[in-house]
């Protein structure tokens, strides 16, 4: 559903404290499949319905969170390019070599976002070996398994002068806002950005410490689908967050559980059909219960105060 | 089953923990106790609270990000990742 040369966030690292319980979630509850691990221990995993290698890695480290999210983008050409673009926002770039810490992934360029958020970009990825069919396809290789969670779809991000990183998504990367969210003086609370047609690729919150994660997101097929990821949150014992519920803001609908290590996951259906030449939503501060929890009407005060 | 006896500083309150849940089970399922509900895994450091007297079990992994080393052994630690041993004094975490 990409409209311009940023495809999608393709990869996401986070770190877990106990890789065996948190694999457990993410492979039998969540219902994604083990890829295979790397040398120094990290556990690749991708969604039935993702063609690339893999999208989510897991990391064994002594706190919980965010590590860094990649962007896959539409050609080499375009990868110099964003990353010309990107060191001329004013962001030192590093490369990463191909095949090295991400096995099947291409050439890597990676920066700090203002936000305190190491942001990647990358072009090329190999195929995994199970991915969806394409000659006479059925819809799944194998029945999918627990919350059947189809694909990572975006992360919500946590830190300091998102306004600036709106700007560097929008200028840099070509995406745009459908849908934001201010303080009475006018200042940005909240932004959610998309590179297609979906309601966001990625979200940032204004926050004081840098390099926080809200949540990262699975896609589910429909309601009915997030009926069924309650039915095996609650038979797992997984602690709920919030929901199921319905979003506002992109009109998503979702619950919000805790993984074993403490990082929230949302797993989250629907939401509109964004447009670059659509109008932008836009969100007072004081209105953002409503936006965030359309049934309940109001703040879970948690849910905004609670991050890894 | 066994039960242990937990007693909040702050108000004097006593209340039951059972021997296979957790401080933060207990204490949200009393409403009583310095009671911050996060993650209840280790991770977001919302349950941090410091155990005065008392044993207790760590059964799962604390977020170095919210209890260092020093912390563990001044008794600060994560609710949702200890169970009580015995009668336990807890108060509210030290900022």
């Amino acid at each position: 559903m990409a409209l311009n040369k940023t495809l999608r966030p393709g990869l996401i690292q986070v770190r877990v404290l106990n890789m065996e319980e948190s694999l457990n979630f993410y492979v039998n509850v969540l219902g994604l499949n083990e890829v295979g691990r790397t040398s120094d221990g990290r556990v690749m995993l991708k969604g039935y319905d993702e063609f690339d290698h893999h999208s989510v890695v897991l990391r064994e480290a002594d706190e919980a969170g965010f590590e860094y999210v990649a962007f896959k983008v539409d050609s080499p050409e375009t990868l110099v390019n964003f990353k010309t673009a990107t060191e001329a926002f004013g962001y030192p770039v590093d490369e990463v070599p191909a095949n090295s810490d991400q096995p099947g992934f291409g050439k890597r360029y990676g920066f700090k976002l203002c936000t305190g958020h190491r942001i990647e970009l990358y072009a090329e990825v190999e195929l995994a070996d199970q991915r969806p069919m394409v000659l006479n396809p059925d819809p799944w290789v194998e029945m999918p398994r627990g919350m059947r969670a189809q694909r990572f779809d975006h992360v919500l991000l946590y830190g300091p002068n998102i306004a600036e990183a709106e700007r560097y998504f929008t200028e840099v990367l070509g995406m745009y806002a459908p849908e934001i969210c201010n303080t009475p003086d006018g200042k940005r609370f909240a932004t959610w950005l998309t590179s297609g047609n979906k309601a966001h690729d990625v979200a940032l919150v204004e926050y004081d410490k840098p390099g926080k994660m809200h949540h990262f997101a699975f896609l589910l097929q429909d309601w009915n689908e997030i009926g069924n990821a309650a039915d095996v949150m609650a038979k797992n014992g997984v602690k709920r967050d919030v929901g199921p519920t319905r979003h506002a803001i992109t009109r998503g609908q979702t619950i919000y559980m805790w993984e074993p290590s403490g990082n929230r996951i949302e797993t989250y259906c629907g939401g509109y059909t964004a447009y670059p030449d659509n109008p932008v939503r836009v969100w007072d501060v004081d209105e953002i219960g409503k936006g965030l929890f359309y049934y309940e009407g109001e703040l879970i005060p948690s849910f905004l105060q609670i991050v890894t | 089953m066994q039960q242990y006896e937990i007693t909040y500083k702050e108000t004097g309150d006593k209340f039951y923990c059972k021997e296979d849940e957790s401080l933060l089970a207990c204490m949200r399922r009393n409403n009583n106790g310095p009671v911050q509900i996060g993650c209840f895994g280790g991770g977001c450091g919302r349950c941090k609270v410091q155990i005065l007297e008392g044993e207790y079990h760590k059964f799962k992994k604390m977020s170095r990000a919210h209890i260092s080393e020093e912390d563990e052994k001044q008794g600060i630690v994560l609710a949702c990742c200890i169970k009580p041993r015995g009668s336990i004094t807890v108060t509210t975490a030290p900022n």
